[in-house]
């Protein structure tokens, strides 16, 4: 399979798909050779241990090439938030749908395109971060989205502006997408004292059907600056879906993430933030959703490089049937960050006898003036809290749900942003009908 | 409305209530009081379903049905409300939704229609007043972060709300500083109708001023070793629970 990768690289190289600035062919070549080198992970490899990617590694998959069919609004309608006024870019089996997309009026100094288009245009931008925060050495898979890096939306907020309405990147796999690979690449620049929200979704209208994703975002945090960036995974549950999210922060920044997986056979996302100044605060959120075999794994590592920066993470995960969860957290605080407060919770909630749970905290602190703790869980519903519930009247299974939604909503609880909270209060709800 | 006989209750292998008879009418409101470890809070969670107790013999008739045939939630529907002593805390679901479920739940089970949230508000807000308190604490997440005096007050309100026929009140008076406790009474006081009953589990007889109840039982060791009148909780406020403890060891 990795030889098809080659292949299919050395065919685009010099064509038209391979445009963009003159620096970016040669890091493409490299991450290629880096990926033909290394082939994807084995069970061997730490970082992949409990995730099974064999299907990945064995499978054999066409470049997404678009749709061809017709798509409309009224099918994309459910994922917008109730939101068609939201600046949105769509993209269809991994290509932009222009015709499908909206940007709206955006206050001045605010960018807001596809890649392949800015990869043509606006040079000085992507030299700056394209390609900069996400090293290719970081994994097998970040190489691969690097050597086919393309397609995907870019998000520029320029410096003190105020990002009012959030931008909503969106990504869909129909039918037509089935057995293909895709390798969206994401670049969210906010600028020194501006504040955005983005929302990055990964839905399908291709229920059973196997693809995979491959997703890269790279997102820089300028000094100053805020950003509520929301990740909401809702692939085809045959589907396979592995992503990076690498986060950069500057001085007296605030980065806000939410991460949101029920769909995928299997699911896994890193989110990587480096706190590269004094006075950041980082707030990371994630819940899981896994049913049937579904694996879900989450890897998340916050690098503690300054003095005095906060970092709040909170993860949660409801699994049913026989599916299976990973959460590996790790925090490295260097020794020069000296005044780090960094919290971390990893809490499951066991519905079924069959779910399994692998969760490793990791922290590795070299500074001594430090508050660090993490804790992790894995349970089932409080006995006491459902007989509470059912002596005020509520029947056992509603006692239940109540009590798996109120376990779900603590966390959902912190998305800032209301249509989007909402929307996932709706999905956790309605997902929890039907266990 | 109820009537206890030679109720045994276990938790494991440890015997608790070891045969416990009791009668309550409607419009009646009795205390059972007793120290710590005599059976009172047991008698309280089996008469509502805990599943942590096993009810080894005896019975329980409520309205003529039999009450331990029924699930916990059968019981709030027939008009059954515990009031806990230690409440539980629900982060992630708010007060006025948690309570608004309830509502309907115990509705549907009546044949009644639910209600909406803009209707239960209108109902909420003069339960609110029964307590004291301002709208505000129906977004908070039930319980979650509440002080204990705030804790007994929220189920004083949840009782309010669900107008049970039967309120059990478990130690609802420990823990409350003396307004608390004031409020908590005169919600208690303002439900009491002819037609309803109430059983009071208290250590200290103090509740027992600002509740003041028909019957009086004094639990020990898992029996009711003495009943009376009121003046039965003031007799135990002056010489303590030994007197009776010695009285019943030296009888057996």
């Amino acid at each position: 399979m990795t030889d098809t990768f080659v292949q299919e690289f050395e065919a685009r190289a010099g064509t038209a798909t391979a445009d963009g600035p003159e620096w970016l062919e040669p890091v493409r070549r490299s991450a290629m050779e880096r990926f033909a080198r290394s082939g994807f992970p084995t069970a061997r490899d730490e970082e992949w241990r409990f995730t099974p990617i064999g299907p990945i590694a064995q499978g054999s998959w066409r470049p997404a090439t678009g749709v061809a069919g017709e798509l409309g609004p009224e099918q994309l309608a459910p994922f917008n938030f109730g939101h068609p006024d939201w600046t949105t870019l769509v993209y269809v089996n991994g290509v932009f749908h222009e015709a499908l997309s909206s940007v709206g009026r955006l206050p001045a100094g605010v960018r807001v395109a596809g890649l392949a288009e800015m990869l043509g245009s606006d040079g000085a931008l992507l030299g700056r971060h394209l390609t900069r925060h996400a090293p290719v050495e970081e994994s097998p898979f970040t190489a691969l989205n690097t050597a086919f890096l393309r397609e995907g939306g870019v998000v520029h907020v320029g410096a003190g502006v105020d990002l009012e309405m959030p931008v909503h990147l969106l990504y869909v796999t129909t039918v037509e997408g089935a057995g293909t690979v895709a390798h969206p690449r994401n670049l969210i620049v906010v600028e020194r004292g501006a504040r955005a929200s983005v929302i990055e979704s990964y839905v399908s209208l291709a229920s059973g059907r196997i693809y995979w994703t491959n997703p890269v975002s790279e997102v820089a945090v300028a000094a100053g600056a805020w950003l509520e960036h929301t990740r909401i995974q809702r692939e085809s549950e045959s589907a396979f879906h592995v992503g990076l999210t690498q986060v950069d922060q500057e001085r007296d920044s605030h980065y806000r993430s939410f991460s949101f997986a029920m769909g995928a056979a299997l699911a896994r996302h890193n989110l990587h933030v480096r706190l590269n100044d004094e006075n950041i605060e980082s707030l990371m959120y994630g819940l899981y959703l896994t049913r049937g075999e579904q694996v879900a794994d989450n890897h998340t590592a916050i690098y503690h490089d300054q003095p005095n920066c906060r970092s709040w993470e909170v993860y949660k995960g409801i699994l049913d049937g026989r599916s299976r969860a990973v959460f590996n957290g790790k925090v490295f605080v260097k020794p020069e960050a000296q005044k780090t407060d960094a919290k971390q919770t990893n809490r499951n909630l066991l519905l079924s006898d069959g779910a399994r749970v692998d969760t490793k905290p990791q922290l590795e602190i070299f500074a001594d003036d430090v508050k660090c703790t993490h804790g992790a869980t894995v349970g089932r519903l409080d006995d006491l809290a459902r007989f509470y519930a059912r002596s005020r009247g509520l029947p056992a299974a509603a006692a239940e749900r109540l009590l798996t939604y109120a376990f779900a909503a603590e966390v959902v609880d912190e998305v800032a942003l209301t249509p989007v909270r909402e929307e996932l209060d709706r999905l956790v709800f309605e997902r929890l009908g039907s266990l | 409305m109820l009537e206890i006989n030679g109720l045994r209750a276990s938790v494991g292998d440890t015997e608790i209530l070891k045969g416990i008879d009791l009668t309550v009418n409607a419009g009646e409101v009795h205390a059972v009081m007793g120290p710590n470890g005599s059976g009172k809070s047991t008698l309280a969670q089996v008469l509502a379903g805990h599943p942590a107790y096993q009810v080894t013999a005896g019975s329980v008739r409520y309205q003529g049905q039999d009450l331990l045939e029924l699930e916990p939630e059968e019981r709030a529907q027939a008009g059954v409300f515990l009031a806990f002593q230690y409440p539980v805390e629900i982060p992630g679901v708010t007060n006025a939704y948690f309570l608004r479920a309830a509502y309907n739940e115990i509705r549907k089970a009546r044949g009644l229609e639910e209600v909406d949230s803009i209707d239960f508000l209108d109902l909420l807000e003069e339960k609110l007043k029964l307590v004291e308190w301002e709208p505000e604490i129906m977004s908070r997440a039930v319980n979650a972060g509440f002080s204990g005096g705030e804790k007994k007050r929220n189920e004083i309100l949840q009782m309010a709300v669900l107008e049970p026929k039967l309120a059990i009140l478990d130690e609802t008076d420990s823990g409350l500083d003396i307004d608390a406790l004031r409020i908590v009474a005169a919600g208690v006081n303002k439900l009491r109708r002819p037609e309803n009953a109430a059983i009071v589990v208290t250590h200290y007889q103090r509740l027992l001023n600002y509740i003041v109840p028909d019957y009086v039982h004094v639990l020990s060791n898992g029996r009711i070793v003495k009943s009376g009148g009121k003046e039965l909780a003031l007799e135990l406020e002056a010489r303590g629970y030994e007197w009776l403890e010695d009285a019943v060891g030296a009888a057996s």
